[in-house]
């Protein structure tokens, strides 16, 4: 190919170039260039300003306020607005008392209540999870493996019910689960039961409740993961000798485990702390911890109680929070491939 | 690139002009109109660029060659301004470029992606560029239209990137990239984005351009094939190295290191020694292929040194009978015949196990053939072929 | 092959079935004549009549309403920011614990991030007579909290899909990066800001237990008097509302769901057209 010398064009072409650099310079541009250098001189950046936004609002109404409960779980209950004695005073003016109130947290320790109330939260939370793992992922698969037409309507059918209200969701199962509500009936009719059978105020319910509230959370993620899968590994699989559900067992479950570690997480987490299902469905010996949480804050008044009380549940969650965090992070790596 | 071999051939026009322009960097009184020097670029404790200086000329269609991750992306990006030099500075038209941003050099680049604005249409992508500069409405029209009609897609001014084939899209990037006239033209990958037949319309196609309105081009291109048809000259890069500039001839007729050698098209290594250091030639004693090697043209190399001879297959001959002359000459067994058609290729194993690779033009029909598997062969180069590498 | 795929068919539909019946169930009782929700005695739409004369829902709706809206509006706003530096930033100072309070209100149970809230706002009020009681401002402040952490992530998982070579080629034709975000950038992403809105406002809409630990006298939003009228037992009003909030909901999905599909649907179509002409052009070249 030929290199045919530089043609006069050039010359004409470019020479437009430095009349367009150097036209910038009106007064309001001066003004900016002035405000940026100063911006830059206090250490503030373009950036810096960007990033504060968020950053500050985040620090303020979601940091900072766990702090504040930290305090507040070791100060004493008063009968005051609001309700606790000061964690810091001075004293005459003299010098700073400090009053690290632990009392709080050995009330926690030492009513069984407290401790029977987290155990039954996992419990429950745990349980809610592996029933929205079993109902989800078939449905999940169902939804990746139809044809592409009926992928998109599929999924908003799971997404619709998360767009209507939540407590309304939960309320539904209130008239299909009560004494003479609509199951017991369905039973009755069909010559199943003669008495009514109790499901509404038990563990039962509430099972019930958080699996359809939260299944959504199971199949998004689940789904992500299997209509990313390779059809062609399965075909591959079976091309050198595994049946189908041998294929499933190998193949198709090891690699949606990250899809199944994510839709747990975001089940599981949010259940441990569930109020309004055990509050609705659940029976008077139903304990769960957020259930706790809000009687001894809206009843009992007791604010450094509930905020230990919020303190150890947290502490229970560090751990799978930052499991999801580190799911979340990954993922979005990998997307970014 | 036939061009500057054949400079004749062109003089028929502008005799004087063409022949002191077409190699701006053998002209001592040409200032370079890029100066990159001494440039570095860290990321963390990854250097991707390492000390790189060059000079490209007014005009030059200018390819920076490597493989994945020697750096050469990292180098254009530096010249775009979308990273600062950890050390060394760049100069465009004599203005150093350390403090101004990417949307204050007069310099544009064509995205590997092609970058388009998809929710604008083909006219909106290519003025926006104006758009930033304050041009006025009648000359951004003006404008747009020229440069479309250039990359010769008028008649879709209208439409949306998602509407048009994977060339349509590399031409608005062209014409979007070029509009705004800038000093320098990057191109990142240009054609990689294109099938194969699209590809060598397109390097055609690019070139012309490029000869129309004259812009100084820097390409970056793993490509070899590309970089030889299209550039005025190449630099070979590795590992953040530049390891070799030159124009396309000189990068494969005479290679200053194994790895620029081995590169660009196919080469064959003997090691050796030097045993004499005359005035027009060096002979060098290449023990394992059981030869000595006459090389001409060499410059002066000290006895004793050892060195590589490498001999491109294409000029090399094979021939069952001996030579006349034992020098430049091995032999071998055929391991592999390969036939091309207009060519084929030999793979001969000599004595030692190492592998020969000549190429021959089939000028008598293969039928015919007159070397066939497992035959003993001998293959011969004429001193003028070797190339001595002391790296 | 397809005899085989009954299991997968029967599991799916029980599935569906298992989300939708206590739905259906739910609107069809809410024609129901009795007062008694579960015994059947005729069609009537008269629960309607009364929830529309019933003030405390309809005022506690507007609020509802008004809240949403003003939280998915500032969610969208602060969410987008946090989304872009998530995505686009690189590295700075602090990104980890950054990173952490946008992942950590996706999973935080209510009761924590109410109660904290509430706290804090008892804290400022103490410190500088800031939020002056607990209002409709307050709700609004607790939703936007975490309606942004969930816009945070639709931004940034849409922006980490966007080729960022399209922002860089328009800072290289010229354009400031504050204008490269507002002509480039956020055009490109709007059906994800959308989105993000209708997520903030749903998430505001749909909240009880923050909003019950933030919320002060004539603060009272739907799904507080939802949830004290439902702990009382049944009524056939609420389930009426319940109709009107499915309906309404359903009607927006499916719209916006056709557009969208549309809208997809329409660009194949030009792909493929284009692909088909490209390939014609290619067939009249080599001619």
């Amino acid at each position: 190919m030929s290199r045919k010398g530089f043609l006069p064009l050039g010359d004409r072409l470019s020479r437009g170039a430095p009349a367009l650099t150097a036209s910038g310079l009106d007064p309001l541009r001066r003004l900016w260039v002035a405000g940026a250098a100063l911006a830059g001189r206090l250490g503030l950046s373009g950036r810096t300003l960007v990033i504060a936004l968020p950053y500050l609002w985040l620090l303020l109404f979601f940091l900072i306020p766990f702090a504040i409960v930290l305090k507040i779980s070791f100060s004493e209950p008063l009968i005051a607005r609001p309700p606790y004695a000061p964690l810091v005073e001075w004293v005459e003016g003299a010098y700073l008392e400090i009053r690290l109130n632990l009392g709080n947290y050995l009330f926690l320790a030492q009513d069984s209540l407290y401790a029977a109330a987290y155990l039954n939260s996992l419990k429950i939370a745990a349980v809610s999870t592996v029933l929205c793992l079993l109902i989800g992922y078939p449905i999940a698969y169902g939804i990746a493996r139809a044809p592409v037409t009926w992928r998109m309507p599929l999924l908003m059918l799971i997404i619709l019910p998360f767009w209507t209200s939540f407590l309304i969701r939960v309320y539904a199962w209130i008239g299909i689960l009560k004494q003479n509500g609509l199951l017991n009936n369905l039973l009755i009719g069909l010559g199943v039961i003669d008495q009514p059978i109790q499901f509404l105020h038990t563990d039962f319910a509430v099972y019930v409740g958080i699996t359809y509230s939260y299944l959504p959370f199971m199949i998004l993620p689940l789904y992500a993961t299997l209509e990313r899968l390779d059809p062609a590994l399965l075909e591959a699989a079976a091309d050198l000798g595994c049946r189908p559900f041998k294929a499933f067992l190998t193949v198709t479950l090891p690699l949606s485990l990250p899809g199944i570690l994510a839709g747990s997480l975001l089940v599981f987490i949010p259940a441990v702390g569930e109020f309004v299902i055990p509050a609705l469905l659940g029976g008077p010996d139903t304990l769960m911890i957020g259930r706790v949480l809000w009687n001894e804050f809206f009843n009992n008044r007791d604010w450094p109680v509930a905020s230990a009380v919020a303190i150890a549940l947290l502490i229970f969650l560090v751990a799978p929070i930052m499991a999801f965090q580190h799911i979340q992070s990954r993922q979005q790596k990998a997307d970014a491939r | 690139m036939t061009d500057t071999a054949l400079p004749a051939a062109s003089g028929a026009v502008q005799p004087n002009r063409r022949q002191t322009k077409l190699e701006p960097w053998q002209d001592p009184g040409e200032a370079p109109y890029v100066r990159i020097e001494g440039v570095s670029k860290t990321f963390g404790a990854f250097t991707a660029v390492d000390d790189v200086s060059l000079s490209i000329y007014r005009g030059e269609l200018f390819s920076l060659l490597g493989g994945s991750g020697c750096g050469k992306t990292t180098l254009l990006r530096m010249l775009a301004g979308f990273e600062q030099p950890t050390a060394g500075h760049i100069y465009i038209d004599g203005v150093d470029m350390s403090e101004i941003p990417p949307y204050e050099r007069p310099v544009n680049m064509m995205f590997q992606s092609y970058a388009l604005f998809p929710h604008m249409t083909v006219e909106q992508n290519v003025a926006f560029g104006l758009h930033q500069d304050r041009v006025p409405g009648a000359e951004i029209r003006h404008r747009v239209t020229e440069a479309l009609e250039l990359v010769k897609l008028a008649p879709q001014r209208k439409r949306k990137p998602h509407q048009l084939s994977g060339g349509q899209r590399q031409r608005v990037a062209l014409a979007r990239s070029l509009v705004k006239r800038p000093k320098l033209l990057l191109l990142d990958e240009p054609l990689a984005a294109l099938d194969r037949k699209l590809r060598e319309e397109t390097q055609f196609e690019l070139v012309n351009i490029q000869e129309q309105v004259g812009i100084t081009f820097v390409m970056v291109t793993h490509d070899q094939e590309e970089a030889m048809t299209m550039s005025s000259r190449i630099a070979v890069m590795d590992a953040g190295w530049i390891v070799q500039v030159g124009t396309p001839a000189e990068i494969y007729e005479y290679p200053q290191s194994r790895f620029v050698a081995e590169f660009i098209g196919q080469v064959n290594l003997f090691g050796g020694r030097v045993v004499e250091d005359a005035a027009d030639h060096v002979v060098v004693a290449a023990d394992a292929a059981g030869t000595e090697i006459e090389v001409s043209h060499a410059g002066s190399v000290p006895i004793g040194t050892r060195v590589h001879v490498a001999v491109r297959p294409e000029k090399m001959a094979i021939a069952k009978d001996p030579p006349a002359d034992p020098r430049n000459a091995v032999q071998g067994t055929v391991d592999e015949i390969a036939y091309l058609g207009n060519a084929s290729i030999y793979l001969i194993r000599l004595a030692d196990g190492s592998m020969v690779r000549v190429t021959a033009p089939n000028v008598t029909r293969m039928t015919e053939l007159p070397i066939t598997w497992e035959d003993a062969v001998h293959v011969t180069w004429p001193a003028f072929a070797g190339v001595i590498l002391q790296t | 092959m397809s005899g085989r795929r009954w299991p997968l068919f029967s599991l799916m539909a029980f599935g569906y079935a298992f989300l939708y019946v206590p739905i259906g169930l739910l609107i069809i009782y809410s024609f129901n004549e009795s007062r008694l929700v579960t015994v059947w005695s005729g069609w009537s739409v008269k629960w309607y009549g009364e929830l529309f004369r019933n003030d405390q829902i309809l005022e506690a709706a507007g609020l509802s309403l008004r809240i949403a809206a003003v939280t998915a509006s500032l969610a969208v706003v602060i969410g987008t920011v946090a989304g872009l530096v998530l995505a686009r930033f690189g590295r700075f100072r602090g990104r980890t614990l950054f990173t952490g309070m946008i992942t950590a209100p996706l999973v935080m149970p209510e009761v924590i991030t109410g109660l904290s809230l509430l706290l804090l706002f008892v804290a400022l009020e103490q410190a500088i007579g800031w939020p002056g009681g607990r209002s409709a401002t307050t709700i609004t402040i607790a939703h936007v909290t975490f309606a942004t952490a969930y816009v945070a992530v639709v931004i940034q998982s849409r922006l980490v899909g966007l080729d960022e070579s399209i922002e860089e080629a328009a800072m290289d034709l010229g354009a400031r990066p504050l204008k490269i975000f507002f002509v480039i950038t956020l055009p490109i992403i709007s059906p994800a800001l959308v989105a993000g809105w209708l997520l903030a406002f749903t998430l505001s809409l749909d909240d009880l237990v923050i909003a019950s630990f933030v919320s002060g006298p004539g603060s009272t939003t739907l799904p507080m008097v939802v949830f004290s009228s439902v702990r009382l037992g049944v009524t056939p009003e609420i389930n009426a509302l319940a109709t009107v909030i499915v309906a309404l909901v359903t009607t927006g999905i499916v719209t916006a769901g056709i557009l969208l599909h549309r809208q997809d649907r329409r660009r194949q179509h030009d792909m493929q057209a284009a692909a088909a002409a490209g390939g014609r052009a290619a067939d009249l070249a080599r001619v």
